[in-house]
């Protein structure tokens, strides 16, 4: 569509350029760029205004038009070189060859013409999707040879379809969403039924009957909805408990308005895309991806402390509850969870820590990892099945 | 009118910006689009600054809009001064009634509207600066609206009519990435990501701000700052606190940062502004990231 846009803008110009930039945002769009109608033009006009004289120039140019968060502005470089500076005469053929159907990924053929830099393309272009970057890892994942714990974590997220406990945990996570939901917020709105007088707009109001007070204006505590951040242990000594608690988490991303899940063993995996798939299959299938690190060990401390750089300041704000699934059994280095547990702390409103190990007989928290961690958690409860998770309902509401 | 890139690099380095070559372009592409500029970054890479650098190389004025949580359109836009409207009634009601209508049109009128920056920023007669500053800590419904004007370049006040711009103003937008921006607003700008300076660029800087560094000293601490981000810190420090520790340098009569390794130490708390970062940066490692600056 921009295609036509960008040459109806530029009837005056040689076609072939025109044609060229159609090709180049069809690359660009091949590689999750959102281009429209309007950055056609503009591209039109920068070149049109002399821009294209100098390679740097227009691609610096084009960058700033065409980009639209950090992912992009740091892949443009690279699909900018393939396309324009690589070989002139082939990369031409590549962008009339493909004109005939927009939907064919142009940048796909691109690395094969440009020997300039095709690897540095074709990653960039999986690292711009989340899910896609799970598989990528879990080419790794095979090569360091298939332990028995990940196809027992594999088997266990297939129960995830059992449609009667999909349904249960469904359930419990709508009640929690329920009673979790809303939060109040220091600023006021104005509301009809509140509890003071919004004196300001009550004037404003009444000004059409000469300033008497007819029709009354107040205010009301705003809601604001909690967000809820689920960081779940699936290493090996939680493999009994994943599966519940990944369709717990199921549920939760399908009734809070906001919440995050994150999956955690050696290394931490942001998930919450992949339990949002419509498609149970589907969603299964990157899920076990994702979890096939499993079993070598828990490194709590340094999948917080991932979460804490890469992930906390987009994710947490200031009403968020952090709920932490995990026995505690840290591998890694006890005291770092120590640190990395305080950061968090600071960060957000509340931390709860389930721990599965805590409905046991005779268990006492021991763990080098857990003690560390439990003076900066506000509730330190015991969950092992979906329904004691549910008896936590009025301890989770009062948070 | 339209800069070249070069001619706005060279101003802006006259009002002490010193501006990469890509900000320059984006600058550029900024007037010849006509489309809002918006700046990601860390916090304190010098987001703000290029709106405030930008206002004097056009000798125009800059007006600000500081985000919040809970900003609305009374704080955004316009309000009315309810307080004058009152007194203008009360006023004429003292009066011979001489028709409501007129009143109504009296009192609605522009002596009675307040602006607020965004309306302020439309209705000047040579386009200012508008800088929206931090628009990731504005809610989403503050977004949307904010779209509306930066598409169209009006906004209706019901009580006076649609608002047209009189000149179109040039947009800075900043954000810090605490929040995800929408699409729509994304797609709406020209993208530029504010990285931390190069250590040629940091000491130019230096040198423009604080002309008293000497260009030996100000490469020192360019180099310094840049081994210090390097360290695992909660918090990086950006180009201000580099500036605000240069200052205390030169205050303290410092010339060669290996004259006076205890005094580095020392200052280095301009740069670090948490508890553990400045528990991880010992004397130790002071005197390691020293012994690595030439």
């Amino acid at each position: 569509m921009s295609r036509v846009g960008a040459k109806a803008e530029l009837d005056r110009a040689p076609t072939l350029l025109a044609e060229r930039l159609a090709g180049f945002i069809r690359t660009l769009r091949a590689s999750t760029f959102t281009v429209g109608l309007r950055e056609g033009q503009d591209a039109a006009a920068i070149l049109a205004a002399g821009y294209g004289d100098r390679p740097d120039l227009l691609r610096s140019a084009f960058k700033h038009l065409f980009s639209a968060r950090k992912a992009d502005w740091d892949k443009f470089d690279g699909i900018f070189d393939a396309f324009w500076l690589g070989r002139r005469v082939r990369s031409r053929v590549a962008s009339s060859g493909t004109a005939a159907d927009a939907r064919n990924p142009s940048v796909k053929s691109m690395p094969k013409n440009s020997n300039a830099e095709p690897p540095r393309v074709s990653i960039d272009q999986i690292a711009s999707d989340g899910g896609v970057k799970a598989e990528e890892r879990t080419g790794e994942g095979r090569a360091e040879g298939a332990s028995r714990t990940e196809s027992l974590e594999e088997v266990d997220f297939r129960k995830l379809v059992d449609p009667t406990e999909t349904a249960e945990a469904h359930a419990i996570a709508a009640r929690l969403a329920h009673v979790m939901r809303t939060r109040l917020t220091r600023r006021d709105v104005a509301r009809r039924r509140g509890y003071r007088l919004d004196l300001r707009r009550t004037i404003h109001r009444n000004i059409s009957h000469g300033g008497v007070p007819i029709h009354l204006v107040k205010r009301n505590r705003k809601e604001k909805p909690l967000r809820l951040v689920i960081l779940l242990d699936a290493s090996g000594s939680m493999s009994l408990y994943t599966s519940a608690f990944l369709r717990f988490i199921h549920g939760v991303l399908d009734e809070f308005r906001e919440a995050e899940a994150f999956l955690f063993h050696t290394r931490l995996a942001h998930v919450s895309d992949a339990m949002k798939e419509k498609d149970a299959a589907r969603a299964l299938d990157r899920l076990s991806v994702m979890a096939q690190g499993a079993g070598g060990g828990t490194r709590i401390g340094e999948s917080l402390q991932t979460f804490n750089r890469w992930h906390a300041a987009r994710v947490i704000h200031s009403r968020t509850c952090v709920m932490i699934i995990s026995d505690g059994y840290e591998t890694g280095d006890a005291a770092m969870l120590g640190r990395e547990m305080e950061a968090l702390a600071r960060r957000c409103r509340r931390i709860v820590w389930l721990n599965p190990m805590l409905g046991w007989e005779g268990y006492s928290p021991e763990a080098a990892g857990i003690k560390a961690a439990l003076p900066h958690v506000d509730l330190f409860a015991p969950a092992n099945t979906l329904k004691s998770l549910a008896a936590l309902e009025p301890y989770l509401a009062r948070l | 009118m339209t800069l070249t890139r070069d001619t706005i690099a060279i101003r802006l380095a006259e009002v002490g910006y010193i501006a990469d070559a890509d900000l320059a372009t984006a600058l550029s592409i900024m007037y010849l689009l006509q489309r809002p500029l918006l700046l990601e970054g860390e916090a304190g890479v010098g987001k703000t600054e290029v709106a405030k650098a930008l206002a004097s190389v056009h000798e125009t004025e800059l007006i600000r809009l500081q985000c919040y949580e809970g900003l609305d359109q009374s704080a955004a836009l316009y309000e009315w001064n309810y307080q004058r409207q009152l007194l203008a009634i009360e006023a004429s009601k003292s009066q011979q009634a001489d028709g409501t209508v007129d009143l109504e049109d009296r009192i609605f009128s522009e002596k009675y509207l307040l602006e607020r920056p965004l309306l302020a920023a439309i209705r000047r007669p040579r386009s200012p600066v508008l800088l929206i500053d931090e628009i990731d800590r504005a809610d989403e419904e503050f977004e949307a609206f904010l779209l509306e004007l930066l598409s169209d370049w009006q906004m209706s006040i019901p009580e006076l009519g649609l608002v047209k711009a009189v000149s179109i103003p040039h947009v800075v937008i900043t954000s810090n990435g605490t929040r995800e921006l929408s699409d729509a607003l994304r797609r709406r700008c020209l993208y530029h990501y504010v990285d931390f300076p190069e250590i040629d660029r940091e000491a130019r800087i230096i040198l423009a701000r604080i002309p008293h560094a000497g260009a030996a000293l100000s490469l020192q601490i360019a180099r310094m700052v840049e081994r210090v981000r390097k360290e695992d810190l909660r918090k990086v420090p950006g180009v201000a606190e580099t500036l605000d520790w240069a200052a205390a340098l030169v205050g303290l009569n410092i010339t060669d940062l290996h004259d006076a390794p205890e005094v580095v130490h020392d200052t280095l708390m301009c740069l670090l502004k948490t508890r553990e970062d400045s528990g991880r940066i010992t004397r130790e490692v002071t005197s390691r990231i020293l012994g690595k600056v030439a």
